[in-house]
């Protein structure tokens, strides 16, 4: 397995430049490549979980000369969700990408997405990390743009540009710090850090990096794009763009960032969680007066992105659990959401709730796992928003932050209130005259659904299966910045 | 089509000199300065220049778009799988084949051949998006020229 671990950026890669070869009449053959790239990665996680942690030397360069690839468990808990997802979303997109043209060019930027957020999750060297995020992105902003409609290209545009402000800002904390320390491996930079302590330059860097990675993962200041750029994507993608991408490029980076390389301080706590609760309370203020199902989703991603960073900036063991918990299971229901809301665009052709209603008679599959969602986001037990809400509030009274956690219950609160209003709209009330002939989804859309709403039931109820091995240990790995340290560069290959 | 015949003739001399100079950028990047990204754009300077002189159609006719596509697939196909060859010695990316002598053409094992990968990608990608900004861009500017110029359509549809 060690010896495999670069093939998780080496496979998606690869499909990506491969399928682009194959003719438009080959595209159900490339529909099985890529499914089968898919499940080949998601079977190397899979052996991944519970591995010892260790670190690979790219071209036995040993540390920090060359590229080090860093395997612990929080790479592997965003490894796992980037591949259910990713792989969940690709079935999904067979049938439902059958609105759009030239399929393979879909999937070859699907494939390069992949890439690119695995490249970030597993790089121990951050110019590297940079380098992969900008493959992401920019596949993303191409699949943003995807349908080339008036909106689309709008929005795509207005990603692109905020998109590379930050990366211009990440790019220029990262010159900042190799030019004070004279290294780009994430573990040297930490021992460095260590040994001289913060100064001006690494403050300056960090802000620039929590600027840069708070954009990339939708924080408040930083949120113009997303409420454009996600409803605007295709369904798949927008699952993808709201269940991983914010999670691998701007909280992940920011945990790296934050918790391993330059050190957890006092100032860096009360920013994270300013942001947090800003990006909470704004996002689901906003998105309780939207009437596009997408947009409002899409303002949910930002409200819910504020309750991991709170715990993230909570920097207690709590805290950390519940804020890795909360990613965790926003992937699987904020995923299943973007879908649904892309199964009653594919039947109704609108994302306008006004002009929907009593979908339940018409389509109980994706109205079913439809309401699922939004009690797991809703925090409603025994679905798994509700255990993780639960354990960010428990933390935040620990730590004596009562006004904070009485916000986190209100915001929880408002989520409701705007999901029960999707509820009455969509899925119940009377159904309009002119969608009385609207069919169910295709079976392999509607089963990619049902798999959706089993995992959020089962992530919340099994949790004393796989907290252990997934979770609880990944908390370990990112209080612990000498173990990262050491993993990198005490060990000879 | 194109500019003048100083122009052109001139253009004639110096077009292989130019792409001399790009090869040679690219073979002997791991000993200068230089690359497969530097003399690649040094090689689609080239072509650029015989678009400008010689007008679109020519260029097109000595690298059709979809022949740029594929090659642009292949560079980076190339390149992944230098990277996987080092698999044979145990280690992604390993550079396993004998070095040579220092300051020679052979002495960096894998890298010429990385940086040649490099430079086809990098030759059929910016060659690609020259070609559709200057297509597609003169068909958003002047669009009421060519919205009905049926040729110009189907010339878009032949070589895309």
């Amino acid at each position: 397995m060690q010896q495999l671990y670069p093939l998780f950026v080496a496979i998606p890669l690869g499909v990506a430049f491969l399928i682009l070869l194959f003719p438009k009449s080959l595209t159900k053959l490339v529909e099985v490549i890529v499914a089968i790239a898919e499940i080949i990665l998601l079977i190397m996680v899979i052996a991944l979980i519970g591995h010892e942690p260790f670190s690979y030397f790219i071209g036995k360069w040993i540390p920090p000369i060359g590229i080090t690839l860093v395997s612990d468990s929080i790479s592997t808990l965003l490894l796992l969700l980037i591949n259910i997802v990713g792989l969940l979303s690709l079935l999904y997109s067979f049938k439902y990408m059958e609105m759009y043209t030239s399929k393979i060019r879909f999937y070859s930027l699907f494939m390069l997405m992949v890439a690119g957020m695995s490249g970030v999750v597993i790089t121990g060297d951050i110019f590297n990390l940079f380098v992969f995020l900008e493959i992401a992105t920019i596949s993303s902003y191409a699949l943003v743009g995807f349908g080339c409609e008036h909106e689309e290209l709008e929005a795509s545009f207005k990603y692109m540009i905020l998109g590379s402000v930050s990366s211009t800002l990440i790019l220029l904390g990262i010159a900042i710090l190799y030019a004070t320390f004279g290294t780009l491996n994430m573990a040297d930079l930490a021992n460095s850090i260590l040994a001289n302590g913060i100064n001006r330059s690494v403050l300056f860097a960090e802000g620039l990096f929590i600027m840069g990675f708070g954009l990339k993962g939708a924080m408040v200041p930083f949120h113009a794009w997303l409420p454009d750029a996600h409803p605007s994507a295709p369904a798949p993608i927008s699952a993808m763009l709201s269940g991983v991408l914010i999670k691998a490029c701007g909280i992940y980076a920011i945990i790296r960032v934050v918790y391993h390389v330059i050190g957890m301080t006092n100032i860096t706590h009360i920013i994270l969680m300013s942001l947090g609760v800003l990006s909470m309370v704004v996002g689901v203020l906003l998105a309780v007066g939207q009437w596009d199902f997408k947009r409002l989703l899409a303002y949910h991603s930002i409200s819910q992105m504020g309750y991991v960073m709170v715990g993230i900036g909570l920097a207690t063991p709590l805290g950390i659990l519940g804020a890795l918990f909360h990613l965790m299971n926003h992937a699987f229901f904020k995923s299943l959401l973007f879908l649904c809301s892309g199964a009653v665009e594919y039947s109704t052709g609108t994302r306008n709730l006004k002009e929907m209603g009593g979908l339940f008679k018409r389509m109980p599959v994706t109205s079913s796992s439809c309401s699922i969602a939004s009690l797991s986001i809703s925090g409603i037990p025994p679905f798994n928003g509700f255990w993780s809400k639960l354990l960010i509030i428990i933390a935040l009274v620990q730590a004596e932050y009562y006004a904070i956690a009485a916000v986190t219950v209100g915001v929880s609160f408002l989520t409701l209130v705007s999901f029960i209003k999707v509820q009455r709209y969509s899925i119940f009330g009377d159904l309009p005259e002119k969608l009385k002939n609207i069919k169910e989804v295709p079976v392999l859309m509607g089963t990619v659904l049902v798999i959706f709403a089993v995992l959020c039931l089962l992530s919340g109820l099994l949790y004393p299966f796989f907290g252990n091995t997934l979770l609880e240990i990944a908390r370990d790995t990112v209080i612990d910045q000498q173990k990262y340290i050491q993993l990198v560069l005490q060990v000879v290959p | 089509m194109g500019m003048s015949l100083i122009v052109k003739k001139v253009t004639q001399f110096v077009i292989g000199l130019i792409f001399l100079y790009g090869i040679n950028i690219i073979l002997f990047g791991h000993l200068g300065v230089g690359g497969g990204f530097a003399g690649g754009v040094i090689l689609t300077c080239g072509f650029i220049l015989i678009m400008l002189v010689f007008g679109r159609e020519k260029a097109i006719q000595k690298m059709r778009t979809n022949v740029a596509h594929f090659l642009s697939c292949i560079g980076a196909l190339a390149f992944l799988a230098i990277a996987l060859l080092g698999y044979i010695d145990g280690t992604f990316f390993f550079n396993f084949i004998d070095h040579g002598k220092e300051f020679h053409l052979h002495s960096a094992g894998l890298i010429p051949f990385a940086d040649i990968a490099i430079s086809i990608i990098i030759v059929s990608a910016i060659f690609t998006i020259f070609v559709l900004l200057v297509f597609f861009g003169r068909f958003v500017g002047d669009a009421e020229e060519y919205e009905n110029d049926e040729e110009y359509v189907g010339n878009i549809d032949r070589n895309l």
